[in-house]
């Protein structure tokens, strides 16, 4: 059944098709003295879609072509639906890719971009037709089918290519930043029509992207790379509520950088003790890595004794929600959130008290 | 507005004037009969005067076997270049340029004593002269296919096919042929052009292409050389035209570069 997609009938009214699972198996790759992959393992569940977030540079792509075939790899295996596909080359994997570059074929339209895999697969034309045709419905481009590439827009297109990679029924769906060269609003949509559409297929997904709000908002799971390796493979909460490494902090959410001390499972703070995460430094002189919405900042009353003393520098309205900096008295400079109900009290120069959340911290070694 | 339309105008009639006064003066000469009488004899002899229609096909053929040499040597080589191994481009296109800078009759030397193997090989007849032409157009056609490579982003195209389930051979015809079209008709079109008026190498080497065949003609009966060199201008000229109406039917990738080459 997993090549079969003639008798696979409507992709889109059937039940989602079980996706298959996906192990890679400590990756590596250099070029020359660049090492893109660096024993990189990730296992992907059935149906799930995980999410590789890094900075650019830190082997994302090189990870995802490995997958698709498109990339060599000096050692490491890949293993899709159990078995080893290391050695098979691109063009039998049964991928389904969306690249970042505009990708589409320009001599073809819509329609035959998306029924090209099926034409390979030597699926009768009135079927391809008919699947494409589907296919296009799904991602809303129905009529726009008879269409070339250089007729659609950036948004268009990606869609197009989304079916067409769809249409192969792929065993893994690959996407490459096939958002980045959008702009914001069609980025924010199109995110969640992909998540839409990959939810309703059920296809084991792989997204790549280095933009943190796009892995949280579409990912079961998110994999924070860094130098060619995996830091951190959770879901999105708990990404952000337990980072393991001080990278996934910093690059996940902002993070400010606090001194403290640590011990007994816990760290003073602001005044306040504060539970640690698992892989903390637990005792000495710390940094301590803090989320601006743990910070509570309030006008200097005398109640407030206990916490740290500081001064607004500035407020940056964002809607609901607000940025607060703050210069405490011992010169740290931090950043905090409030609700925009209460920042009407914190202009700059207004003196303020500074506490913290006892929600658990990432402690690491070091003074801030 | 008016007078920049005016002066693009002149500029047109005058070297329209100056590059059609030649041919009408060929066509006036070719057509001059007995006193001052005209006649179309030389035009007529074009098509009995069993030398001339020999060099005639046999330089259609010359040219029709260089396309196809040059193209299937070119189009997978470079396709394959820029696809597999991109740091192997430069050294690929120093080669394929390298006969720019050599004279024809250099060349010619050079391959005389080759021929003498390839005369021994494959018969003397005149169409062994293909693997010298292929040769001579390889830095035009190079151009002309390398632009065309540059219109499109092959290496993503490459991948997406390859990813649902092409082969290098589909990847080849279905993909990349159809998307450089515009540059694999340039090469061709200069590569016939290239053929059609070359006269040198055939001449150094005893063939008899048209050139070589107009050439002796001249001697002999200048009206119908004169006629026969018109009539393959206008020949190449209909054949640039027949093909510019084929040429880029989404995009003129690659047409543009070989002009000013
Ligand atoms: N074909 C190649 N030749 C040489 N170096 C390469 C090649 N491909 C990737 N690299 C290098 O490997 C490293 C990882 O590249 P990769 O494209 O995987 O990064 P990435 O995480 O996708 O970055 P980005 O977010 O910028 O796309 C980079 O330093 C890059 O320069
Ligand atoms: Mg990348």
């Amino acid at each position: 059944m997993p090549d079969d997609v003639t008798g696979a009938g409507t992709l889109v009214e059937a039940p989602a098709r079980p996706g298959v699972a996906v192990r890679l198996v400590e990756l590596r790759r250099s070029f020359g003295p660049v090492v893109a992959l660096d024993g990189l393992s990730l296992e992907i569940v059935p149906g799930e879609l995980v999410a590789l977030l890094g900075p650019s540079g830190c082997g994302k792509t090189t990870a995802l072509r490995a997958l698709a075939g498109l990339q060599e790899l000096d050692s490491g295996q890949v293993f899709v639906d159990g078995r080893d596909i290391t050695r098979v080359s691109a063009h039998r994997r049964g991928m389904g890719m969306v690249f970042q570059a505009y990708s589409l074929f320009p001599n073809m339209t819509a329609r035959e971009n998306v029924a090209y895999g099926l034409r390979l697969r030597r699926v009768p034309a009135a079927q391809r037709r008919k699947r494409a045709g589907e296919l296009l419905d799904l991602v809303g481009l129905a009529s726009h089918a008879g269409h070339y590439p250089d007729q659609l827009s950036g948004g268009q297109q990606q869609r197009v290519a989304l079916a067409r990679a769809l249409a192969i029924q792929p065993k893994v769906l690959l996407l490459d930043e096939p958002l980045s060269a959008l702009d914001a609003k069609v980025r924010a949509q199109l995110r969640d029509e992909i998540r839409a559409v990959q939810r309703e297929v059920g296809t084991t997904t792989l997204f790549v992207t280095h933009d943190q709000e796009e892995a949280l908002a579409m990912a079961d799971r998110v994999g924070v790379m860094s130098a060619g390796r995996l830091q951190q493979i959770a879901s999105p909460v708990e990404l952000y509520e337990r980072p393991r490494t001080a990278f996934v902090a910093e690059f996940v959410g902002l993070t400010n950088r606090l001194a403290g001390t640590a011990g007994g499972g816990s760290v003073q703070l602001l005044g306040a003790r504060v539970p640690l995460l698992p892989g903390s430094v637990e005792s000495g002189p710390v940094t301590v890595l803090v989320r601006p919405e743990s910070l509570l900042v309030t006008p200097a009353e005398p109640d407030a004794a206990e916490r740290a003393a500081g001064r607004v520098l500035a407020a940056t309205f964002l809607g609901a929600l607000c940025r607060v900096r703050v210069r405490l008295d011992d010169g740290t400079v931090l950043l905090a959130q409030v609700s925009s109900v209460d920042v009407t009290q914190l202009a700059p120069g207004t003196p303020v008290r500074v506490g913290v959340r006892p929600a658990p911290v990432l402690a690491i070694a070091g003074s801030a | 507005m008016r007078a920049r339309a005016a002066i693009r105008w002149s500029i047109l009639v005058v070297v329209g004037i100056y590059l059609l006064l030649p041919i009408l003066a060929m066509v006036e000469f070719s057509t001059r009969g007995a006193g001052s009488s005209r006649t179309l004899a030389a035009w007529r002899a074009i098509g009995t005067d069993a030398d001339l229609v020999s060099a005639i096909t046999v330089s259609v053929e010359l040219a029709l076997l260089t396309v196809a040499g040059t193209l299937l040597l070119l189009v997978p080589t470079m396709t394959w270049v820029q696809l597999r191994v991109p740091r192997m481009r430069r050294l690929v296109e120093f080669i394929c340029l390298l006969p720019l800078t050599i004279p024809a009759i250099v060349i010619v030397v050079g391959i005389a004593p080759i021929y003498a193997w390839v005369n021994y090989l494959l018969g003397d007849s005149p169409l062994t002269l293909t693997f010298v032409y292929i040769v001579l157009v390889l830095p035009y056609a190079y151009r002309a296919i390398a632009a065309g490579l540059s219109g499109v982003d092959i290496v993503t195209l490459a991948e997406a096919a390859r990813s649902l389930g092409a082969s290098w051979r589909q990847v080849l015809l279905r993909i990349v042929i159809p998307n450089i079209r515009g540059g694999i008709i340039s090469a061709a079109v200069i590569s016939v052009a290239l053929v059609l008026g070359e006269f040198t190498i055939a001449s150094l080497l005893n063939f008899n292409t048209l050139q070589v065949v107009i050439n002796l003609l001249g001697k002999r009966d200048a009206a119908v050389s004169v006629a026969v060199s018109v009539a393959a201008l206008v020949f190449a000229f209909l054949l640039l035209l027949v093909l510019a109406q084929v040429a880029p039917r989404r995009r003129g990738a690659g047409m543009a570069e070989v002009e000013d080459a």
